[in-house]
């Protein structure tokens, strides 16, 4: 079998060999929940989409994808089973994409278990399921750039807090680029190409233009490269680390 | 051809010295026990040599193939037991040697039969379905050794195989050691002499970072007397410590480096 697909059925495992699996589904469909229906008031808006409950997505993952991708590498490097891997005959490629992928796919089932939600929506009246369909695609794209970053700050340290704070900022730079909370810090120095720019690495936006059901496809090809270029820093980062 | 060499292998973290200027090669049929204080480059030796840690300078190689340029296949011919002999605590013994068996590229009956083998070998039959992690130290020690030979490599190296195992496993571990010796080039590192004595071809003794003897046990031994003073012979790893004490006494070290 393909050694990617090896090191992906292993991380898998291990997020289910111990409680933790069940912990995080559970805190996430509660926050889910919670976010749509107190927050959002699901019910009061009397329409009949999901836009109430992927409004909060972004902040959300904020915090859940980095507490699924922290322990990647740090529990490697803390056991020091990292040594065992990387002295396999194989690419550090396959170590890294088998391993966000294990990731990537575990959030992919929390999304599917919230699924009860869209059923209830075509139950209480006739959304246009192809946006609801969108949405799941683009929060799942999200999550796995959330969860990229998280990946590569998991490979800086063998401390899992350390990882989990570091994705948590690096992460937030990102949700907020689009805002004049980072925007203010540039404005004044920066010429307008670069405000543009980082405006345009902002998560919020290129979320909800794929929620709004438009195939924007120059948002997911934002998300897939900012995977792609994440998980060639963590390759990146394991090589410099042999050297250190 | 050697089928491990080291070329003026240096590793500097920070403005400390780990490994400073170590060459050597071992030949198939040689057991190099690697001797030296805590702290004196051993482990960080092995690193270098499995491609692990990339050298500040010099090089390593496994069978004629860089650790650092020509990594894949290095690798390929190393079987590796890291410091503490890590795994994954999660999985049970089979799934974990399982995973490593495939991630070498070996499937189906092969890696079967060769599991079956090493099973036997190591004797890990009564906890082939147990999690490593209610493991006692002893079968932990056994599961790493074991996933070094899943591929039957040409090259072992073993960091501290036997620490913390009681005496019959440190005994069943020499000789499994012993018994593959023949033909492959192995490496271990160790605090006890006479582990030297009972599996060695020769023994490296490394302080600071530096190589300060590379002979065989009886050359090492022969550097000092057989008999104590009361004229009773002495076994062959008291006069070991003798030697190894004298080579790595602390002031000694600082008049040799002045």
């Amino acid at each position: 079998m393909n050694t990617t697909l090896l090191v992906f059925r292993r991380e898998l495992a291990a997020y289910f060999s111990t409680p933790i699996a069940a912990v995080f589904l559970v805190v996430f469909l509660a926050g889910v929940a919670g976010m749509t229906f107190f927050v959002a008031n699901f019910f009061d808006r009397g329409q009949a989409d999901l836009s109430a409950f992927f409004l909060w997505h972004p902040w959300l993952f904020l915090v859940l994808m980095p507490a699924i991708g922290m322990r990647l590498w740090a529990e490697e490097r803390r056991s020091g089973t990292i040594e065992l891997i990387m002295t396999l005959p194989v690419s550090p490629w396959s170590l890294v994409v088998g391993k966000w992928l294990a990731a990537w796919v575990f959030a992919g089932l929390a999304l599917v278990l919230t699924m009860p939600l869209w059923v209830t929506v075509n139950y209480l009246g006739s959304p246009d399921n192809g946006v609801i369909l969108m949405s799941y695609v683009g929060s799942w794209l999200l999550a796995g750039a959330y969860l990229a970053i998280a990946t590569c700050m998991s490979a800086l340290t063998k401390n899992q807090i350390l990882a989990f704070i570091g994705a948590v900022v690096v992460n937030f730079l990102f949700v907020m680029a689009g805002f004049d909370l980072v925007l203010a810090a540039v404005r004044p120095w920066a010429p307008n190409v670069i405000i543009e720019a980082i405006a345009s690495l902002s998560f919020i936006g290129h979320f909800q233009r794929i929620a709004e059901g438009v195939l924007e496809i120059p948002a997911l090809i934002f998300f897939i490269s900012l995977i792609f270029f994440a998980l060639w820093l963590n390759v990146r980062i394991l090589e410099v680390r042999k050297a250190a | 051809m050697a089928l491990v060499e080291t070329r003026a292998l240096v590793k500097r973290f920070g403005a400390f010295t780990a490994v400073d200027g170590i060459s050597f090669a071992v030949n198939r049929g040689e057991v190099v026990g690697f001797l030296g204080p805590n702290g004196a480059g051993k482990s960080t030796t092995m690193k270098l040599i499995a491609g692990f840690l990339e050298p500040t300078s010099g090089s390593a190689a496994i069978g004629g193939h860089d650790s650092q340029t020509d990594a894949i296949a290095a690798r390929r011919q190393l079987g590796y037991l890291p410091e503490g002999a890590p795994l994954y605590p999660d999985m049970t013994v089979s799934d974990f040697l399982e995973f490593v068996a495939a991630m070498r590229g070996m499937t189906g009956a092969k890696a079967r039969d060769r599991l079956a083998e090493l099973v036997e070998r190591i004797e890990l039959a009564e906890v082939w379905d147990r999690r490593i992690e209610a493991l006692s130290k002893g079968f932990k020690r056994r599961v790493g050794i074991a996933q070094a030979l899943v591929h039957d490599p040409d090259v072992l190296i073993l960091d501290e195989p036997t620490d913390g195992l009681d005496p019959n496993q440190k005994h069943e571990v020499r000789e499994l050691i012993h018994s593959i010796a023949a033909n492959k080039a192995i490496i271990i590192s160790t605090h006890i002499l006479e582990e030297v004595e009972a599996v060695c071809t020769r023994a490296i003794i490394i302080a600071r970072g530096k190589m300060l003897s590379d002979s065989t046990p009886e050359e090492l031994m022969s550097r000092t007397a057989a008999t104590d003073a009361q004229g009773k012979p002495r076994s062959g790893s008291v006069r070991l410590e003798e030697v190894f004490r004298d080579i790595t006494h602390p002031k000694k070290l600082e008049t040799a480096g002045a």
